[in-house]
Formats: structure tokens, C-alpha cells, sequence
């Protein structure tokens, strides 16, 4: 376990230093969820409507800005040769920098996504059900983008192969994380939509390391 | 020192894509043993060097370790060697202590050594500097500072001397004359004079005839 936590604490501190990732993902988001208002109209009826898919698939894009990273550095200076030769398994270390991505790109989008939605002229009273989604939701897109990252793992234009391969499986995160809060607006039970993004997260939290494993074993040889 | 072999490579053979770069390579290390690996560029020193340590993809042939195959324990092969390949692994961001304190703890290893460590590669007194301010030379002497970090009887040394001053190069052979009169094997691919006491010599150039076979 003190692998783990080695490898949690220095790529959060690396997050700390370079400081660029977690702004950037929150910026990005508020930004790209501030355009809609423009290219749909001001009309808060119709704000409304669209606020739950908006903050949803602009959560999902933010946080894939800062995953081509996740490998590629460590890549390019040879660390991820003695992360291979490191005792602890593999999939225990993508996990844990996993873990260390949704705590600097993720639980920022969880924490900024009330003002987005306000912005958006969403009900009040959705909001926290909304929060509680994508504190659900977000964790799968980090496991799922780190399987992306390390397949994609020195192929050129990378983080484009990275989007092209994750994006199609996010689409039952999207539907279940923004269908939760629909219908939470329309007054009816949410606790089904939880259980399936939870259920999402239960796979993703194995098979996700499994695969990335894989894939950076087969990138060292 | 022994006389048993505890190192032992036999007919290691090794494909980069469809292209055979050696086949046929053996030898027998017994505890105290330094092989340097000669041959010119492209003959797979450290494609060698990555299979010993259990990274690459062995093509053909066995490894063993005190007469067990490593194949058999990869987990515990990766424990016991120290691989510095030509990459050093060392991210701007970071200060000196930190990054070696990084490793031993990617390593699962105690971090009590790390302040004699940088001394023996003479970095003690940039401990506390990011490594963006370190020299290429620098950074390569933070990377062998893990030699001295922490104990493990097998060496692998991708080019170790490369961008290093005669001060450092003799503080590395100075490492390794110690690791080897402890029993340590040492493996290494070297271009430049390193101070070596009756090392064996591997020239993988001799192995690329018989490589000429298709996979």
C-alpha cells in the first residue's frame, strides 16, 4: 500500500507544482458550458431544458483534456519502466494515478458544476441531485480515460486517438448521469439512475486498470 | 565470492518487429561478475539489457537465477534487479530528494539511505533543487543514485557513463567495485572508459550471423 500511496502522492504533487491541469479543466468547462447561452438563445425555458445534458457532455470533455497526459510523460522519461518493475501490480499503479487524476480533474468539475448549472438557469432544487451524479459519473470517465491513454500510449496525435476511443463509451455515463437529473426535475425517483452509475463505476474500477495494464506492458517491450 | 553461477543466460535470442537482432547469446555470471556488453549501434545492447531485467520480450532461449527460472517469478526477478536504462526518469517539477525518495518508495524500499546516496553521487547539496535546474550530467547521476539507495544484487547499466565528468565516472566505478566485492552481478553496455577491475567482455556483434535466420 505505500507503493500506492507513493506513486498518489507524487503525481498529485506534480499536479500541485505544474498547477495548470486542474485550472485549466474547470476553465474549460465553465467556458465551453457559458457558449451554449450564445448559440441557443438567452431563453431561460430553453436553458433549463438543456442544462442537465450541457453540464454533462462538457464535464465529459474537460475532463479528457488533461488524460493524453497521464501516460505520455512518464513514457517519454522512462519512468514507466520502473513502474513496471515495481513491485506492487501494475493495475494497483494505474489505479492509483487514476485516483490521482479524478481528485485534480474531476472533484473540481463536481465542485464547479453548481455554478454552471445556475448559470444555466437550472432549478435550484436539481442541483445537488446533479452533484451526486457526477461524483458518480466522474470517477468511470477517469478509470475509462486512463484505459484510453494507455492504448493510445505513443501513437501519434494521441490525444485525439484518446478521445476517438473513450467517447463511445462514455454514452451510458451521459445518458444515466443526465437522465438523473431530468428526472429529478420532473419529481421522480432518482435512485435508479445512482445504482447504474454506481454499477458503472463497480466495472470500471477493475477491468479499466486491468486493460491499461495491458496495454503499457505491451508499450515497454 | 563463489564459485556457483547465479546468473545464467541461455541461447537468448530477441525480435524487434520482424527483424532477428541477436540469437545464440549465453553466458554464466557468478556472484562478483561484471559483463560489459560491446557492439556497435543497433546490435541490442540494451534491448539485451531490457530483457535481462525483465522487461522485453525474449524471442527464445531461458534466464535463470541461482538455477531457478526467472520466467517462472517474474515479480521477484523485477525485485532484485537495479535497471538504469539511457532514459532518466526525472520530471522538472520535482526537487532531487524527492525524486529519488519517489523511487524508493516505487521500489517498496525504506527510505533511510537517501541523504548518503546523493553524497556518494555528489547531488547532496542540490537535494532541495528542482530537477529543472540540473544538468544532463546531473540528471544522470540523480538516476544512478538509486545504485546506492537501496540494495539489489542484480545491476543492469544502460550506458551509465553517458554526459558524466571524471569525478562522477570514478564515483561509479567506485559503486560498483563495492557492489561486486558484496556479491552484486553487474551487467553493463559502455562506449567510454570505465574503470572496471578484470570485467568479461560480450560482444554482441559476434551474434548477429546467426541472427541472420529468420525469426
Amino acid at each position: 500500500m505505500s507503493v500506492f500511496r507513493a506513486v498518489l502522492r507524487r503525481d498529485l504533487s506534480l499536479a500541485m507544482r505544474q498547477g495548470g491541469d486542474a485550472v485549466m479543466a474547470v476553465l474549460f468547462f465553465v467556458l465551453a458550458a457559458i457558449l451554449f447561452p450564445f448559440g441557443v438563445g438567452p431563453e431561460a425555458s430553453v436553458l433549463a431544458r438543456i442544462a442537465p445534458g450541457v453540464v454533462w457532455v462538457c464535464a465529459l470533455l474537460a475532463a479528457l483534456l488533461s488524460l493524453d497526459r497521464l501516460f505520455q510523460a512518464e513514457w517519454e522519461d522512462g519512468t514507466l519502466d520502473l513502474l513496471v518493475l515495481s513491485p506492487l501490480p501494475l493495475e494497483l499503479i494505474v489505479l492509483a494515478k487514476c485516483l490521482a487524476h479524478w481528485l485534480v480533474s474531476g472533484l473540481p468539475l463536481v465542485l464547479a458544476a453548481p455554478v454552471v448549472a445556475l448559470l444555466l438557469q437550472m432549478e435550484p432544487t436539481a442541483v445537488p441531485r446533479l452533484v451526486v451524479a457526477l461524483a458518480l459519473g466522474t470517477p468511470s470517465l477517469s478509470l475509462l480515460g486512463g484505459m484510453g491513454a494507455a492504448l493510445s500510449l505513443g501513437a501519434r496525435r494521441g490525444g485525439v486517438l484518446l478521445a476517438l476511443l473513450v467517447l463511445p463509451l462514455t454514452v451510458p455515463i451521459l445518458i444515466f448521469g443526465a437522465a438523473a437529473v431530468d428526472e429529478a426535475l420532473a419529481g421522480g425517483a432518482v435512485r435508479a439512475h445512482f445504482l447504474v452509475l454506481g454499477a458503472f463505476l463497480a466495472l470500471a474500477l477493475p477491468l479499466c486498470p486491468l486493460a491499461a495494464a495491458a496495454a503499457l506492458r505491451q508499450a515497454v517491450e | 565470492m563463489t564459485s556457483i553461477e547465479i546468473f545464467t543466460a541461455t541461447d537468448l535470442a530477441c525480435t524487434r518487429g520482424e527483424r532477428r537482432v541477436f540469437a545464440g547469446i549465453g553466458f554464466a555470471l557468478r556472484a562478483g561478475d561484471a559483463l560489459v556488453l560491446t557492439g556497435p549501434n543497433g546490435s541490442g545492447k540494451s534491448s539485451l539489457l531490457r530483457i535481462l531485467a525483465g522487461l522485453g520480450r525474449l524471442a527464445g532461449g531461458r534466464l535463470a537465477w541461482k538455477g531457478a527460472p526467472i520466467a517462472s517469478d517474474l515479480a521477484a526477478h523485477r525485485a532484485r534487479v537495479h535497471y538504469v536504462g539511457h532514459l532518466d526518469g526525472v520530471r522538472p517539477a520535482l526537487t532531487v530528494a524527492e525524486t529519488l525518495s519517489f523511487w524508493c518508495g516505487l521500489a517498496d524500499r525504506p527510505r533511510t539511505h537517501l541523504g548518503e546516496a546523493l553524497d556518494v553521487v555528489g547531488l547532496g547539496a542540490l537535494s532541495d533543487t528542482p530537477c529543472r535546474f540540473l544538468s544532463s550530467g546531473q540528471r544522470r547521476r540523480l538516476a544512478l543514485a538509486r545504485l546506492a539507495a537501496w540494495h539489489a544484487p542484480l545491476w543492469l547499466l544502460d550506458e551509465p557513463g553517458t554526459g558524466l565528468d571524471d569525478a562522477a565516472l570514478a564515483a561509479l566505478a567506485g559503486l560498483i567495485r563495492l557492489h561486486r566485492s558484496a556479491g552484486g552481478v553487474v551487467v553493463l553496455s559502455t562506449h567510454g572508459a570505465l574503470d572496471l577491475d578484470r570485467p568479461r567482455f560480450l560482444s554482441l556483434a559476434e551474434f548477429r550471423d546467426r541472427a541472420m535466420v529468420p525469426a
